[in-house]
């Protein structure tokens, strides 16, 4: 960061990101398919992902670059707050359990590409749909720049595009490559790059984390001594709250707002457009259940990786950016060449997921608002151009949101995206077991809860931000802190089961759902669910 | 939760109970937090936090892994009995 650039560092990074970079492109034709200009292909690699394919791909997309920086970077900051990602992700897995199966059955029995797709037919409501889409796309655009947030860490520690003083151009050119690069081949090979590239990602990621987790305890003297200094480094009074900097267990007043970040991040996490598709993406239903087995060991690597902070304190790094205090670690204790690794692990760990957000945004705009609203007749071929696109400018916008914008409006757009995505539950996952709730009733308690979440996350200041200063705030009538938007949420299933009582006793005309339940149970081989697309180079089964 | 047409097995059976409480286990686990907010006894020095939750990730993952076996079991045991599709 301040001492040059690290060559041999820099070098293996360089390696990895070229041979990721041929394999983006190579993957226009693996498991190619014959009809090429279907959203289907471009955008859910032909619906034919096995249980392996899957599992790569979901944990690509979910434990981003972002989540490997920022989750120890929030244990390097406060301790013990910082862990709720470990009990998120334990909760995520019996959740989705019970209703992706159900959202994948009816997605391939209607063709669905999106979730919005789902609403619409579900309850006959463009603008519910609407609603739905607009709230996935505006939450993930400052998902994807975070991503870019990742890979500017990455290279700031190497010694590339930091400092204060150079010029903008040379000082962003390395982000714009690896960006360019990034866009050039979602563009023309679609979610099969960022299926391939994920197996690179994720080996790399086991690999640096399961050295980091052996080698970095011993060079400082075991467990005991990583934690007795995290302690101490954490009693120690900061000057400008007069609290102490954080802590190694959750105070008592901190645990409501602990437990509910784990339960609302759990229940937001599979509202996000990029999970959906890569979920979509899979060949049959039991993929999905069998994949909620096998996805968890993602989470043991993440507590593993929340580790990571404490190591960084222990181990004396002092960054003002506590975005920069994991690189700063594997720069420290790392040989060089190992160094280079690990940040090739978490720039490509920023590549996958920022492909795959791009591409579910893309779709979004294409099937619920260009098709729904601006050109019904669009055709199949039509439909992937206008994603292709899309897929381009929402990368590009992310990218402008990074270079003009402080990297903390990224992060507190991130925050509030959080909060707004997980308002879409109740259409959607309510949706997927009963036809009870009013179409109406949803619309306005997603408004109730978009609106309750965005102001009370301004509200919310901190030492060093008067708005949007964290995402946990006092919850009305019950008194303790807990986040944000759960709290929304609950308002949000309120006021969508009040209005529903008053349309039924109004007659309020309900819509046409075009499901029957039998497709929500449908599985791969059923009439009726379009089997995987005839394959251009047959035999090339998985 | 799950509506099953008008077939002859319960909609409730012990199987699926277990399976419920195989699912909703990690909840209850997880938000008490109050139970698990302690640093002794710990493990290779690192806190009872951190350990006991991590070792969820792991008590999860059977608790998900059996309930998958469950279910596949009742499916297969409804198809039977139904000779069609079932839920």
């Amino acid at each position: 960061m301040k001492d040059g650039v690290n060559g041999v560092a820099l070098g293996v990074f360089i390696f990895f990101f070229l041979a990721v970079t041929v394999m983006g492109f190579l993957a226009a034709r693996w498991r190619k398919a014959e009809n090429e200009q279907s959203l289907d292909e471009w955008g859910l690699g032909g619906r034919s992902f096995g249980t392996w394919v899957t599992w790569f791909l979901l944990g690509g997309d979910l434990y981003t670059a972002y989540t490997f920086v920022a989750v120890p970077a929030a244990i390097y900051a406060a301790g013990a707050a910082g862990f709720f990602a470990v009990p998120y992700t334990i909760l995520v897995y019996p959740l989705i359990f019970t209703f992706l199966p159900r959202l994948w059955s009816v997605s391939h029995r209607h063709g669905y590409v999106t979730t919005s797709d789902f609403v619409r037919g579900r309850f006959g409501s463009k603008g519910l749909s609407l609603a739905v889409a607009v709230t996935g796309i505006l939450a993930t655009m400052p998902y994807i720049a975070l991503q870019l947030v990742g890979i500017q860490a990455v290279l700031d520690v190497m010694g590339v595009g930091g400092g204060e003083n150079t010029n903008w151009f040379v000082k962003d050119l390395p982000l714009l490559i690896a960006f360019g690069v990034l866009a050039a081949y979602t563009y023309s090979s679609g979610l099969r790059a960022p299926a391939l590239i994920a197996f690179v990602k994720d080996a790399l990621i086991y690999i640096v984390i399961a050295v980091a987790i052996i080698y970095i305890p011993i060079k400082l003297g075991g467990f005991d001594d990583v934690f007795a200094k995290a302690g101490d480094a954490f009693a120690q009074v900061n000057p400008a709250t007069g609290k102490p900097r954080g802590a190694l267990v959750p105070a008592e007043a901190g645990q409501w707002t602990y437990a509910t970040l784990a339960l609302g991040s759990a229940l937001a996490l599979f509202m996000y457009p990029h999970s959906i598709t890569a979920t979509l993406s899979s060949r049959s239903r039991e993929v999905i259940r069998r994949n909620t087995t096998i996805l968890p060991l993602y989470s043991l690597m993440l507590g593993l990786l929340a580790l990571l902070g404490f190591m960084a304190i222990a181990a004396g790094v002092k960054v003002t950016n506590g975005q920069l205090a994991i690189p700063q670690l594997f720069e420290d204790m790392f040989p060089d060449w190992f160094a280079g690794v690990a940040f090739a692990a978490i720039g490509i760990g920023a590549l996958v997921p920022a492909a795959i957000m791009s591409i579910a945004a893309a779709n979004l705009f294409t099937r619920n608002i260009y098709k729904d609203f601006i050109k019904p007749d669009a055709t199949a071929a039509e439909e992937t151009r206008v994603s292709k696109i899309v897929s381009l400018l929402v990368k590009v916008g992310a990218l402008v949101f990074v270079l003009t914008m402080d990297k903390t409006v990224a992060i507190n757009f991130q925050l509030l995206g959080g909060i707004w995505i997980l308002q879409t539950f109740p259409a959607l996952v309510g949706g997927l077991f009963t036809r009870w709730f009013h179409r109406w009733a949803l619309l306005a308690g997603w408004a109730v809860g978009m609106v309750y979440g965005t102001v009370a996350a301004y509200g919310v200041a901190s030492p060093t931000q008067k708005h949007f200063g964290g995402s946990a705030k006092e919850i009305p009538g019950i008194g303790e802190i807990g986040y944000i938007g759960l709290t929304a949420f609950v308002i949000n299933v309120v006021v969508t089961v009040v209005l529903t009582f008053v349309l039924k006793a109004l007659k309020a005309p309900e819509g046409l759902d075009e499901t029957r339940p039998e497709d929500y149970t449908a599985d791969a081989g059923d009439p009726g669910v379009q089997a995987e697309l005839p394959s251009a180079t047959a035999g090339a089964g998985h | 939760m799950s509506e099953t047409p008008e077939v002859r097995p319960p909609v409730v059976t012990p199987a699926r109970v277990i399976i419920a409480v195989c699912l909703v286990a990690p909840f209850v686990a997880m938000l008490w937090v109050g139970s698990y907010a302690k640093t002794d006894p710990a493990f290779i020095g690192i806190p009872f936090f951190y350990w006991y939750q991590m070792l969820w990730v792991l008590i999860s993952t059977a608790l998900t892994m059996l309930a998958y076996q469950l279910w596949k079991r009742d499916q297969r045991a409804r198809e039977d009995a139904n000779g069609g599709a079932v839920k």
